[in-house]
């Protein structure tokens, strides 16, 4: 038992977390806005220097090889960093699913390429035209498609990096690449992972903007900072971040016993995340006061990044079944903090 | 990350699962807080469990313990509670003090004091807080004053839990002339000492839980003084780590509670309000989440890291997850709710009820979570005072 990160672990994530937020300052991010551009490619090009990209696919398949509970840190710097680009969707959910089904596919071969993803639970393709493939599920099957082979229509997000798209397509023998249903069962939970780390790092993000501003701005003759009113509602929304962390450690690093548990663990960590990031982003919008509510400040940026991730992978009622299922369907007690399923006759 | 236990842990917990199974008393005991018949109960379990090696397992073997790390001491939690032992009355002594001794104390006072705190022979309780001095704890005005090798001290302590019928008190005193953080010294004292006066404070749920104490020239040894003179509040502040942060409430109560809320919910199924579901849902989640917090803090430590200011994050979230978990279990019980445990109607209601009045102090002891909040804000966020 040994509940701590390694030295690799915790400096590759402070790696990502330096690169994301030097990459993703606020003129940045609104120039891309602006243009409505699918990506920043200068950064782009950064995050696949560092080997972001590679971390969940397997070293057969020109990857790194290493765990969720690695890609689970880089997408928490990228939820802080608000990156635009679908890094965590294509590398932590996308990539590593079609490197199971299509080890050759070129798509693989591109460092600079996305891949994208149509879960069934997700009524939206995030990215879907400028990914390399499509990733599409039809009955349970896997279909890997090229953006030309299917018509796309835009869908716009209050989130302004979130490019959505509706996909409408035929499936075909031709098409199909395989028929393991499992495949999605662990895209899903991949997928509410990596959100939930996000939304950790866009709640701790949303905080220190808040404490920043709070530090400095100046209002009785003192820092707001200083008031209990304006430091307990940052203290709230800390202790909620605090409780969220070590439940999306643990579902990252059981992620793969695919059972009751580790299902049950990833949408704890999902209900939890997304509530941390919900309480920090409205709290800091009420601590900024109306240069919050104001275009020009960062803090809707996490509002609306909180508000897309608590719906996107399953929102909190779908989550909440599934931990439903886990506490009436398994035994539950002090001695079953990491007990695996028991399979009934 | 491994989040599988080894096999020497997988043995430690089956150990420690079958002498509770064997040990354990078949009828809960009376509170300690109820009774001095209660009290001297539960000092007769202590006993027990230091006869089956159990005193205190993170202690080394020279001071009564079996010098197992934390996460060992988590396996011995979640065994207890699975089992129903009986709490531990010495907890002020074993969970608050212990660990202070063990990084504070000299070799003597380690050897004069851990030992008998490990099997129950004396039993300790806490004496911070004073009349004037409650959340601002540094405003202590009880004083200790240097007389040759002795200290005499003087003063009105209040809200000592157990100090009714326990055997010795470790308080903060401060030496005459100096002020707030400073001149502030750890003394332990026994609570039979000639000029200590113990009046019992009755809780809302009617025990004797805490006592005010007035100490008029009370002659104690300046060997019971811990650490430095004048070195008392940063003492104080490593003690108030462990009580908030790690060993006061184990993550197994919460857990075991959520377990029962569960059972209670599903037995219940058919009359309730289906929308309770979510809440009994949310209270094993918060347990969970209390608990991988823990074993977290106690993987860190065990590497060599401090408890720091998350001690605040664990006080406000476990009390108050222990309100909500027994706010739902009332909700269930709806009309039953009220009914107190020795009714004849009361059918285990009564338990649930008188847990959720416990619960309802915990934001308050133990530092109230409004300084929780001030501690969080001031040294993880750093924002000015």
């Amino acid at each position: 038992m040994d509940f701590t990160l390694n030295d690799e672990q915790r400096m590759f994530a402070e790696t990502a977390k330096t690169v994301f937020t030097d990459t993703c300052d606020s003129a940045r991010l609104r120039q891309l806005m602006e243009t409505d551009a699918p990506r920043d490619d200068a950064r782009w090009e950064a995050v696949v220097e560092n080997g972001f990209p590679l971390i969940l696919l397997p070293e057969s398949a020109g990857g790194l090889g290493l765990s969720e509970t690695d890609l689970a840190l880089i997408a928490e710097a990228a939820g802080y960093a608000a990156l635009p680009e679908p890094l965590i969707e294509s590398a932590g959910v996308a990539a590593p699913m079609l490197a199971a089904i299509a080890p050759d596919s070129p798509a693989l071969a591109d460092p600079m390429a996305t891949i994208a993803i149509q879960h069934p639970i997700n009524p939206f393709v995030v990215d879907a035209d400028r990914a390399a493939v499509l990733l599409l599920h039809a009955d349970g099957a896997t279909h890997v498609v090229e953006p030309s082979a299917v018509s796309l229509e835009r869908v716009e997000s209050i989130d302004a990096f979130r490019r959505l798209f509706r996909v409408t397509w035929r499936p075909t023998a031709q098409t199909e690449v395989s028929r393991d249903a499992g495949l999605w069962d662990l895209a899903l939970d991949r997928g509410a992972l990596f959100a939930a780390a996000q939304a950790l790092g866009a709640a701790q993000r949303a905080i220190d903007l808040a404490t920043d501003y709070a530090k400095g701005r100046t209002q009785f003759g003192k820092p707001i900072g200083s008031y209990q009113a304006v430091k307990h509602q940052l203290a709230t929304a800390q202790v909620k971040i605090e409780f969220a962390r070590p439940v999306l450690q643990a579902a990252a690093a059981e992620i793969g016993h695919g059972d009751a548990q580790s299902r049950a663990r990833i949408s704890h960590a999902k209900l939890v995340a997304t509530e941390a990031a919900d309480v920090a982003a409205r709290t800091s919008l009420q601590v900024h006061g109306a240069m919050g509510y104001s275009w020009e400040v960062d803090v809707h940026l996490f509002v609306k990044r909180a508000l897309a991730l608590t719906y996107a992978w399953g929102g909190p009622a779908f989550h909440r079944a599934r931990v439903a299922q886990r506490v009436f369907g398994q035994p539950t007690g002090p001695d079953q903090t990491f007990a695996r399923e028991q399979i009934h006759a | 990350m491994d989040l599988t236990y080894t096999p020497e842990q997988e043995a430690f917990r089956a150990e420690v699962r079958a002498w509770m199974e064997a040990n354990v008393p078949a009828a809960p005991l009376e509170h300690f807080d109820a009774t001095r018949e209660g009290f001297e109960a539960h000092r007769a379990w202590e006993r027990t469990l230091k006869s089956g090696d159990w005193g205190m397992v993170t202690w080394p073997r020279d001071y009564g313990g079996r010098g197992v790390d934390l996460i060992q001491w988590l396996i011995f939690e979640e065994e207890s509670y699975r089992a129903g032992a009986p709490g531990r009355v010495n907890q002020n002594g074993i969970f608050l003090l212990g660990p202070t001794l063990i990084e504070f104390g000299t070799p003597e006072q380690k050897a004069r004091f851990l030992p008998p705190m490990a099997s129950g022979d004396e039993i300790w309780a806490q004496g911070w807080s004073e009349p004037q001095a409650g959340s601002d704890l540094a405003a202590v005005r009880a004083t200790a004053v240097r007389d040759g090798d002795d200290y005499v001290l003087s003063g009105h302590k209040i809200w000592s839990s157990r100090a009714v019928f326990a055997d010795w008190c470790f308080g903060l005193f401060r030496t005459p002339g100096t002020e707030r953080h400073q001149g502030l010294s750890l003394i332990f004292f026994p609570l039979n000492a000639p000029g200590v006066t113990v009046n019992p404070i009755r809780k809302m749920n009617g025990h004797v839980g805490f006592a005010e104490i007035f100490l008029d020239e009370v002659r104690v040894p300046a060997f019971n003084r811990l650490g430095d003179e004048g070195q008392g509040w940063h003492i104080c502040m490593a003690t108030a780590g462990f009580e908030r942060g790690l060993m006061l409430r184990s993550p197994a109560r919460y857990q075991k509670a959520a377990s029962k809320l569960a059972a209670l919910y599903q037995a219940n199924a058919d009359t309730v309000d289906p929308a309770i579901e979510a809440d009994v849902v949310r209270a094993w989640m918060n347990a969970e989440a209390y608990a991988l917090s823990i074993y977290s803090t106690a993987s860190r430590l065990i590497a060599g890291g401090k408890i720091g200011a998350e001690a605040s994050t664990n006080k406000i979230f476990w009390s108050e997850l222990d309100i909500h978990l027994h706010q739902t279990a009332l909700a269930i019980l709806g009309p039953q709710a009220e009914v107190l445990p020795q009714g004849p109607d009361a059918h285990g209601a009564g338990d649930w009820l008188e847990d959720y009045i416990f619960a309802l102090s915990g934001p308050i002891y133990a530092g109230s979570n409004e300084i929780q909040r001030n501690i969080i804000a001031e040294r993880m966020l750093g924002l000015p005072r």
